[in-house]
C-alpha cells in the first residue's frame, strides 16, 4: 500500500513539467468564472451574497474539464510503452490505479480550491454563508472524483488519446443527463418507471444539488464514494492481463 | 536463478511462444538470439511478469511469477524493448522515481542509489536533462540504468546495446560482465559476436520454439571454419 506515494508524487507532478497544468488551471477559471458572471449566472443580478451561480455550472464543466485531465491517466502510459515498465516494477496493479486515480483527483481539487478568491470577493461585497460555500466546494470535489474516475476507467480502455477523450465525454454525459427530467421522461417511456427512477438515481446532477444548497446528505457522498470504488475496481479489472 | 518450464503465448490465433523451456544459473549470461517475431520478447515479458503466460511457468529465485509477482519484480532488473521513459523527466528525477518505488525512500538512500546507476551508465553528465531530449544512444542508456539500480541478482535485457555506439557497446559488454558473476542475466540481440564476447550461453529461438541451447564454443563447433552469422542463417532458415 505504501507503493502508491511514490506513483502519486510522480503523476501529481507530472502535470507541472509540462504545460498541460498552467493550460487546464488557467482556462478552468476563466471558463468557471466567467460563465459565473454570464447572463446564465447572474452572479451580479442574484443580489445575495452567495456562490450558487458560480456552482451550478460544475457539472457542465466538468463534463469537459475532467475527461481532458483523465484522457492521458493510462492512454499515454500504453501508448509510449511505459505501462510496460511501470507494472513490472514491484508494485500491484491496485497501486498504480489509485495513486494515479488520486493524483489526478487532488489536481482537479487544486483547480476547483483556486476558486476560493471568488469566495473572498462575496464575503467581501457581502455577508455569505461559510456553511454553504463550504459545502459546495465538498460536493464539488466529489463530483470530480467520481468524473474522473469513469474517465481514468475509459483511459485504461485505449491507448489512444482522443477514442478516450471521446469515450469519457459520452460516458459522463450519460451519467449528467439521467438527472434531467426530459431526458428521464423519455427513458420512462421506453423503459418500466421503476427502471428509469433508478437510473435517474444514478445521475451527477440529482447528487450535486443538494451540496449546492449546503446539505450534504450521507446518500449523496456514498454515491459518489461509491461510483468511485467502482469505476476503480474495474479500472484494475481492465488493467488485468 | 531464473527458471522458464514449457511457456506459452498466444496472440489470438497467432502462437508468439510456443513451450519455452530454460534455466539460468548466477555467473551466467544467457544470450537469446532469434530472428525478427521469434518471441524473444514476448518470452521475456513473461518472465517480468508483465505478461501472463497461457500456459507453462516463469519463476526467479524460486518464486513463480504468477503466484508472487510483486516479489518477482523485487529482485528483477528489467530493461523493456526500446527501454521506455517518462519523457518529461530528467534523468536524475526518473531515476528518483525508480528508486522511490525500489524502496529507497530517505534521501540519501535515493541519491546514493541514484549515483550508484548513473555512474555504471556514464550517465552523471545529462543528470538534469530531460529524457525526451536524449539521444536514442543516452535514452537506451537510461533504460539501463533504471533496470540496475537496486543492484538485482537477475537481470532481463531486451537489446540492451541496440542504439549504442561502438564505444558504449564494449561499455556496456564489460559491465554486464562484471556484474554478471554474483547475478543471472539473459540479454537479447541481433548482435553475434556480442554473444562471443560475453555470453557463457547461447539460446536460439524460431517462431516461438527453442532449437538451440548451449555455449558460444558448441554453436561454433557445429560448422568449424563457417561465420557464426550463416550458423545463424542455415539453424533458423532451416526451421522455416
Ligand atoms: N501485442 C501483440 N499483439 C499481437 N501480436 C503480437 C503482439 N506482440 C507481439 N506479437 C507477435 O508475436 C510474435 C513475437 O513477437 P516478439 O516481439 O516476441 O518478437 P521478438 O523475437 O522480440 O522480435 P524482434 O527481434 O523483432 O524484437 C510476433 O509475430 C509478433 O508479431
Ligand atoms: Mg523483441
Amino acid at each position: 500500500m505504501n507503493q502508491i506515494t511514490p506513483i502519486f508524487k510522480r503523476e501529481f507532478l507530472g502535470y507541472f513539467r509540462t504545460p498541460v497544468a498552467y493550460v487546464f488551471l488557467v482556462a478552468f477559471l476563466t471558463l468557471s468564472v466567467s460563465l459565473a458572471f454570464s447572463r446564465y449566472g447572474g452572479f451580479f443580478k442574484a443580489g445575495s451574497a452567495e456562490m450558487d451561480s458560480y456552482f451550478t455550472f460544475f457539472p457542465w464543466l466538468f463534463l469537459f474539464i475532467v475527461p481532458a485531465v483523465g484522457m492521458r491517466l493510462w492512454s499515454e502510459e500504453k501508448r509510449s510503452g511505459t505501462a510496460e515498465l511501470l507494472f513490472t516494477l514491484p508494485i500491484t496493479i491496485l497501486d498504480a490505479v489509485l495513486g494515479k486515480f488520486l493524483a489526478g483527483w487532488a489536481f482537479l481539487a487544486l483547480a476547483v480550491l483556486l476558486s476560493f478568491p471568488m469566495a473572498l470577493t462575496v464575503a467581501y461585497l457581502g455577508k455569505p454563508d461559510w456553511g454553504v460555500i463550504a459545502t459546495n466546494y465538498v460536493g464539488a470535489i466529489l463530483m470530480a472524483g467520481g468524473y474522473l474516475g469513469v474517465c481514468a476507467l475509459t483511459s485504461a480502455l485505449t491507448k489512444n488519446q482522443v477514442v478516450s477523450f471521446v469515450l469519457s465525454l459520452v460516458a459522463c454525459a450519460a451519467l449528467l443527463f439521467l438527472g434531467y427530467s426530459s431526458f428521464t421522461e423519455v427513458l420512462e417511456g421506453v423503459l418500466p418507471i421503476a427502471v428509469a427512477d433508478a437510473l435517474a438515481n444514478f445521475s451527477f446532477i440529482t447528487h450535486f444539488e443538494p451540496f449546492t444548497q449546503g446539505i450534504i446528505d450521507p446518500k449523496d457522498v456514498v454515491f459518489f464514494l461509491s461510483l468511485i470504488g467502482f469505476t476503480l475496481f474495474l479500472n484494475v479489472v481492465a488493467l488485468e492481463r | 536463478m531464473i527458471e522458464v518450464n514449457g511457456l506459452v503465448k498466444n496472440y489470438g490465433a497467432k502462437c508468439a511462444v510456443a513451450g519455452v523451456s530454460f534455466r539460468v544459473n548466477r555467473g551466467d549470461i544467457l544470450g537469446f538470439l532469434g530472428p525478427n517475431g521469434a518471441g524473444k520478447s514476448t518470452t521475456m515479458k513473461m518472465i517480468a511478469g508483465y505478461l501472463r503466460p497461457d500456459e507453462g511457468t516463469a519463476s526467479v529465485g524460486g518464486i513463480d511469477v504468477t503466484a508472487d509477482p510483486v516479489a518477482v519484480k523485487r529482485q528483477l532488473g528489467y530493461l523493456p524493448e526500446n527501454a521506455p521513459a517518462y519523457p518529461e523527466m530528467t534523468v536524475e528525477e526518473f531515476l528518483g522515481f525508480i528508486a522511490e518505488v525500489r524502496g529507497y525512500r530517505s534521501t540519501a538512500a535515493k541519491r546514493s542509489q541514484v549515483d550508484f546507476a548513473l555512474a555504471r551508465t556514464q550517465l552523471d553528465a545529462v543528470r538534469k536533462q530531460t529524457i525526451e531530449t536524449l539521444s536514442k544512444g543516452y535514452k537506451q542508456r537510461v533504460g539501463f540504468a533504471q533496470a540496475l539500480l537496486h543492484d538485482p541478482v537477475a537481470l532481463v535485457l531486451d537489446e540492451p546495446t541496440d542504439g549504442l555506439d561502438p564505444n558504449q557497446k564494449n561499455e556496456v559488454r564489460a559491465l554486464i560482465k562484471s556484474m554478471a558473476v554474483e547475478k543471472a542475466v539473459i540479454l537479447s540481440t541481433h548482435i553475434l559476436e556480442e554473444v562471443d564476447a560475453i555470453c557463457t550461453r547461447v539460446i536460439i529461438i524460431a517462431q516461438g520454439r527453442l532449437i538451440v541451447d548451449e555455449t558460444p564454443a558448441q554453436l561454433r563447433a557445429r560448422a568449424p571454419g563457417m561465420r557464426l552469422d550463416e550458423i545463424f542463417r542455415d539453424l533458423t532458415r532451416s526451421k522455416v
